[in-house]
């Protein structure tokens, strides 16, 4: 019938750009989003547990519940900020908050020391927090007092972490932070495309043009994908510059890959603007597309440990592609063709997406 | 005139549903005239036009628009009509300029050919000195003017205009007005509906739609010589208390009150009906004095819309 036009695609993407252009919020939203979460998360999460605020109840007063004390405080989890008379005060700390890890030593401890048939004191621990309990869990391991030097029993393992030697959680964060953001970010803005064309009654006028559903996909895409871009620059420049982001592996790798995730996430979007009857049920939709990629894609939690069927819809995600990506090329220096793994599984998301929403979005009404 | 007839249609027919919004619509449309739509809201207009420009799929029936099948060939259809929605469908966060730009685009006209049409259309509706200002801050009638600009860029050979004057001043509508004879002058068809009565009445050609059918259709003209009933008009100091007695005068087939005065359509086999009907009220104690009115598109309206009452 009528050929591809690439004028029309041309007078699409300006005419989404124009749309940027006068809206400030999403304007903001652009370059707000991820400097304010990089900055937030960058700093914030941190994930090797420091100074947790700690009490300590001796009930000993002896010499060996004096050290026991000073170990505890030495390995920098803890904070010993409170000092209680009774086991029962120390309770009350914990219930009310004031402080996430009790230290009780017994009135025998030294006893307890020397028979080693019991441990030596007791940790109380605010165990709704999975990661103060974890971090509580390193205490017990601690070697007893009095054991220094080379009487002290050596340690099975030596850890060693690779690509992040000083386990600083930045480098994690923040390529991971890269890649929620965009999953975020790129789905909203396209899922609100269409439909807030349809809500605002453009659509009616615009299906009774000659623009072709193909074409006003790729139109509405390409703005975005440029968005995509600088984002990720911003995103990256903040993690080299703030955080010392080490980038191991070749840039125009990683962005060339990148590619992949973005467009595959602008489809996602797209797919949902032709299924969304408002720019409400858009934003719905775009959110529970979001929260299982966050959950499952390997960002919160070690991919490896989940059981087999989250792992299979996990592959789903474009998220989880992108974050072995990002890891790769950018933590441990890979090629593009080391990810090649997961750029098809992206391409096949989108040339899936794609189709879907162009066969979903007809130019009718009915 | 079937072979010069822009819109034939035949049986169209459109549900949503259980509830029929056209109803076998059997339609001719005469090429390079003003036709309109009268009717009320819900009476199908909206839904008939969208299946001409081959928006909605019709649920039976068979439409023919500049030649072309419909909703088959739509898409072929699309280059040589122009739509004018209900509701303003420009982008409200674009430039006068940059929305016309961006249709002509949308279009495929060059790009020089593109320039030179807006700026044509920017002097011809008076939008020059607004090129810059964002659509959203046009007045109605502005808005209008460039909507209709909107719709004729690519110079289309058939305009459908649904209700495109209801958000706009009398002056802005004459002028409205103006461009569509000037449009049908060129050769350009233009179907356009309306509530208005005196809209209706400057129509080449009018069909009138009730609950999604057709009523009556013709000239205006001609359908004024052909309503079935004599129009008296009666001023009285109880307009109220007339209109509710006249109602139940057997030889009354409608009465509506406009002011001070009550307008009735009465059977013409009534014998000197302003004497009868003055009569008859002034037996119910009302005062009122009776004249013979000319007959308006609005009884042709109500007459038309009863006589179908009755069928159902």
């Amino acid at each position: 019938m009528t050929r591809f036009s690439l004028r029309r695609v041309g007078a699409v993407a300006r005419k989404e750009l124009l749309h940027l252009r006068r809206d400030r919020v999403t304007g903001a939203m652009i370059a707000g989003i991820p400097l304010m979460m990089t900055l937030m998360f960058g700093y914030a999460i941190n994930q090797d547990i420091r100074h947790l605020r700690a009490g300590v109840a001796d009930l000993s007063g002896t010499q060996h519940g004096r050290w026991l004390a000073a170990d505890a405080q030495a390995t920098q989890v803890v904070d010993l900020v409170r000092h209680a008379g009774s086991a029962r005060e120390l309770e009350g700390m914990l219930a009310r908050g004031e402080i996430s890890v009790g230290l009780l030593i017994p009135p025998d401890v030294e006893q307890r020391l020397v028979r080693r048939d019991r441990p030596a004191a007791q940790l109380l621990v605010d165990g709704g927090d999975p990661i103060v309990l974890g971090a509580a869990r390193g205490l017990v391991s601690l070697p007893p007092p009095g054991w220094s030097g080379a009487r002290a029993p050596s340690p099975l393992f030596e850890l060693r972490a690779y690509y992040n030697p000083e386990r600083r959680s930045a480098v994690h964060i923040v390529p991971g932070i890269c890649g929620v953001i965009l999953a975020l970010t790129m789905v909203l803005f396209t899922a609100i495309a269409i439909v807030r064309e349809r809500e605002r009654g453009n659509l009616e006028l615009l299906i009774t043009t000659p623009v072709q559903s193909a074409e006003l996909m790729v139109g509405k895409i390409l703005p975005y994908v440029a968005i995509g871009y600088v984002q990720i620059s911003l995103i990256l420049g903040l993690g080299v510059l703030l955080f010392d982001l080490p980038v191991r592996g070749s840039l125009l790798d990683f962005y060339v890959a990148a590619g992949a995730f973005v467009v595959a996430s602008l489809t996602l979007g797209l797919l949902i603007s032709t299924l969304a009857a408002s720019q409400f049920q858009a934003f719905q939709m775009t959110f529970t597309s979001f929260l299982p990629q966050i959950m499952l894609s390997g960002y919160m939690f070690p991919f490896d440990g989940m059981p087999r069927p989250a792992q299979w819809l996990a592959e789903i995600f474009p998220l989880t592609h992108f974050l072995r990506i990002v890891r790769g090329i950018v933590l441990r220096g890979a090629t593009l063709a080391d990810v090649t793994p997961e750029l098809w599984p992206l391409g096949l998301f989108f040339a899936i997406t794609l189709a879907l929403a162009a066969l979903r979005f007809r130019k009718r009404l009915d | 005139m079937s072979e010069a007839a822009a819109i034939v249609t035949h049986g169209l027919t459109r549900r949503f549903g259980e509830r029929v919004a056209v109803d076998r619509l059997d339609l001719e449309i005469p090429r390079a005239r003003v036709s309109g739509f009268l009717g009320p809201n819900g009476c199908g207009k909206s839904t008939t036009m969208r299946m001409l420009c081959g928006l909605l799929t019709p649920s039976a029936g068979e439409a023919t628009v500049l030649g072309l099948s419909v909703p088959r060939d739509a898409e072929t259809l699309r280059r040589r009509l122009g739509y004018m929605t209900q509701r303003f469908s420009l982008y409200e966060d674009l430039s006068v300029r940059e929305n016309l730009e961006f249709l002509a685009a949308i279009h495929d006209l060059p790009r020089a050919a593109a320039r030179a049409r807006v700026d044509t259309l920017l002097a011809e509706f008076a939008l020059a000195p607004r090129a810059g200002q964002l659509a959203g801050t046009l007045s109605g009638g502005q808005r209008q003017r460039l909507a209709l600009a909107g719709a004729i860029l690519h110079e289309p050979e058939l305009l459908v205009l649904d209700e495109p004057t209801s958000a706009v001043d009398p002056q802005s509508r004459r002028d409205f007005w103006e461009a569509l004879f000037d449009l049908a002058e060129r050769g350009v068809t233009i179907l356009v509906s309306t509530h208005f009565m005196d809209e209706a009445e400057r129509c080449h050609e009018l069909a009138i739609l009730d609950r999604g059918r057709l009523v009556a259709a013709g000239k205006p003209q001609a359908l004024l010589a052909a309503l079935p009933d004599r129009v008296i008009e009666l001023d009285s100091e109880q307009p109220r208390a007339a209109r509710a007695r006249l109602e139940r005068e057997p030889a009354v087939r409608s009465a509506a009150q406009l002011g001070s005065r009550v307008r009735a359509l009465v059977d013409p086999a009534l014998a000197e009906p302003e004497r009868a009907l003055e009569g008859a009220l002034a037996a119910a104690g009302i005062l009122a004095r009776a004249r013979v009115a000319a007959p308006s598109l609005e009884d042709v309206f109500v007459a038309a819309t009863r006589s179908r009452e009755r069928e159902s």
